[in-house]
């Protein structure tokens, strides 16, 4: 066939046309494939309330529980850990918890239902590391020589208060998350749950 | 058109020309053993920088012909076997003492990951030093790039399926980065994991990844590499064009064949290449901890990271720049800027080709405001890679925030300076030095 014989505009068209028809049909088969990178059912019902018994919690120690597959810390806190925290106002990117990272109940100034039990998502908000509990102040903990007691993530160094309150010029964007959760009596509490939601 | 095939070639009346005669009237062999070796012209300059690329395919090979043996022991479930260790956990300690010769075949893969990174390096430095992604190979370079890509995803992916610590905090921050992107980040990342928190399925998916996508790209782009290469012919440490100067019958005059002469100096990379292999996987296969991280010897623990965690070497130079960025500005928070430029830290290695202006190719050639800026940026290179195995400290992420200011710098100030270097006249034929 020669180059300059007449183009079949009928025919060109035709063939657009099933070019485009058989293109949308390759793009809607890529849906299902891409579709079953998605959670699976069975990872989505997984995510059942937890229950903890914090009576041995002796004040000043924390706790670690599972939920959903990730570590929520419940953290007893003492007199003077919650005074040294009132102090820390200017050091932290979101004092007052105006960002949603916790339930309405615990937008407080101790991030918590009550003062001296703080319960948190012990996942860094950076790029989801456990961070590790440096509850001893000053020189001795090896943060700083003024630290008050917190966390510090071992990753990129982010660290928080003791009420997950994350502080300014760290990696990490937010304060740790605060699940929702709830006090069955006062050696009970339950995370994944609270009294709206139940 | 067939039976032009049968009058092109002709047997010399032996069993194997009678057998390479009807082969080839089906199948371009002869074809392509003559256009891709016996008469592939190279440079006859080429020094000991040039050994990278063929150990580069060996390293290659030497991933897929042990990643299918340990694929057939190695299970990707993260459940919890009867003593309570994850079985994909149980079944790399079953290879290592319990399969005849396990423990060897998982040291030369999990060595040899290593192995190709520090061969890939050596070959993309090679490739700075004499200008090999120069015009008229920029597409070359490319696909090296997508390589690179591909080899950094292979390590990432491969890097979870013991199921260690490492393996398993690894995989959350780096999936994570992509929880970042605005919009759509939360929603990638719960995609890419297949769950709320790094699990079975994330498990699974990488090791579906590890065996069969990545591979599948990658030789792919291999192959891309090698006839995109083949088809503007090598550079050479001059960088000058050997296609310039040819004899009467077309051939460089500065062009060897590939085989017998470079598959043979191949085979002395090859042999002492192997040698120093054989050296590290038997004698520290862990590379004390810089091949395979100590706290990958303990089960995946989803409630405890541990108090220091860390890439393996070969990405550390890029976490490092991940964690040079402390501060927010311009409305974005300092997370996203980290992982913006991470990536751009690797990027940018596409651009190459268009940022350098220089006049000469290689470095023999170029002056010295070229050669200043090479030397820094290998240098900061090597302390954003120190650094990155670190736990940073208020002094160190200094350190690494201005190694990463001189790492973009020497990039995108390259066209000022390539441009008002001071080069000498390249040479018009090769040289030997």
């Amino acid at each position: 066939m020669s180059c300059d014989e007449k183009v079949d505009c009928g025919r060109r068209r035709l063939i657009v046309a099933t070019a485009t028809v058989g293109g949308v049909a390759g793009v809607a088969a890529a849906v299902p494939f891409l579709a079953s990178f998605a959670p699976s059912e069975r990872a989505k019902s997984a995510g059942a309330p937890v229950e903890a018994d914090i009576s041995k919690l002796a004040p000043g120690q924390m706790m670690t529980v599972e939920w959903r597959g990730k570590p929520v810390w419940i953290i007893h806190r003492t007199k003077e850990m919650l005074d040294g925290m009132a102090k820390l106002g200017d050091k932290l990117v979101d004092p007052n918890s105006e960002r949603h990272q916790q339930p309405d109940y615990a937008k407080n100034e101790h991030r918590s239902i009550k003062p001296e039990y703080m319960v948190a998502i012990g996942i860094c908000t950076h790029l989801g590391c456990s961070p590790s509990d440096k509850f001893k102040t000053g020189a001795e903990s090896g943060v700083d020589a003024d630290w008050p007691g917190g966390f510090l993530c071992p990753c990129h160094g982010s660290t928080f208060d003791l009420a997950g309150r994350v502080y300014k010029n760290k990696p990490a964007p937010d304060n740790l998350e605060v699940p929702p959760h709830k006090y069955l009596s006062d050696a009970r509490i339950v995370i994944g749950e609270d009294t709206k939601g139940a | 058109m067939a039976s032009s095939n049968f009058e092109k070639f002709k047997s010399d009346g032996t069993v194997l020309g009678d057998v390479t005669e009807w082969i080839d009237a089906r199948f371009p062999m002869t074809k392509m053993w003559k256009e891709h070796l016996s008469e592939y012209y190279a440079p006859k300059n080429f020094n000991f920088w040039y050994f990278f690329g063929s150990l580069a395919l060996l390293v290659l090979v030497n991933q897929i012909v042990t990643g299918i043996f340990l694929t057939m022991h190695f299970k990707p479930d993260a459940s919890l076997n009867a003593s309570g260790v994850p079985v994909a956990f149980a079944s790399v300690e079953y290879i290592m003492r319990d399969v005849p010769w396990g423990w060897l075949i998982r040291y030369m893969h999990s060595t040899g990951a290593s192995a190709f990174f520090i061969v890939v390096y050596l070959h993309m430095f090679r490739g700075m030093l004499y200008g090999s992604y120069r015009k008229p190979r920029e597409l070359v370079w490319i696909f090296g790039v997508l390589i690179y890509l591909c080899l950094m995803a292979e390590g990432f992916f491969g890097y979870l399926l013991p199921w260690g610590q490492m393996s398993y905090w690894g995989a959350q921050v780096i999936v994570n980065l992509f929880s970042a992107i605005p919009v759509i980040g939360p929603d990638l990342s719960l995609y890419i994991r297949g769950d709320f928190v790094v699990g079975d399925a994330t498990l699974n998916r990488f090791f579906s990844f590890h065996v069969i996508a990545v591979p599948f790209a990658l030789a792919g782009l291999v192959v891309a590499h090698i006839l995109a290469l083949h088809e503007v012919g090598s550079n050479n440490p001059d960088g000058v064009e050997i296609k310039k100067n040819k004899d009467a019958n077309g051939i460089p005059l500065d062009g060897i064949p590939f085989h017998p002469y470079y598959t043979v100096k191949d085979i002395v990379g090859v042999v002492v290449f192997l040698m120093v292999f054989a050296v590290i996987i038997f004698f520290t296969p862990e590379g004390h901890g810089y091949f395979l991280e100590y706290n990958n010897f303990f089960p995946a623990d989803p409630l405890k990271t541990p108090p220091h965690i860390a890439p393996v070497w070969y990405y550390t130079p890029f976490y490092s720049v991940l964690r040079a960025n402390t501060v927010n500005f311009f409305w974005i928070d300092a997370k996203l800027w980290g992982v913006i430029f991470m990536g751009l830290s690797v990027m940018v290695f596409f651009f190459l080709p268009w940022l350098d202006r220089s006049p000469a190719k290689s470095i023999r050639y170029r002056g010295p405001l070229y050669k200043g800026a090479l030397a820094i940026f290998i240098v900061c290179f090597f302390i954003l890679g120190y650094l990155g195995i670190l736990p940073p400290t208020p002094g160190r992420t200094l350190v690494s925030q201005i190694c990463t200011i001189l790492y973009f710098a020497f990039f995108l100030l390259m066209p000022i300076y390539t441009k008002l270097d001071k080069c000498q006249p390249e040479p018009d034929r090769v040289t030997f030095k």
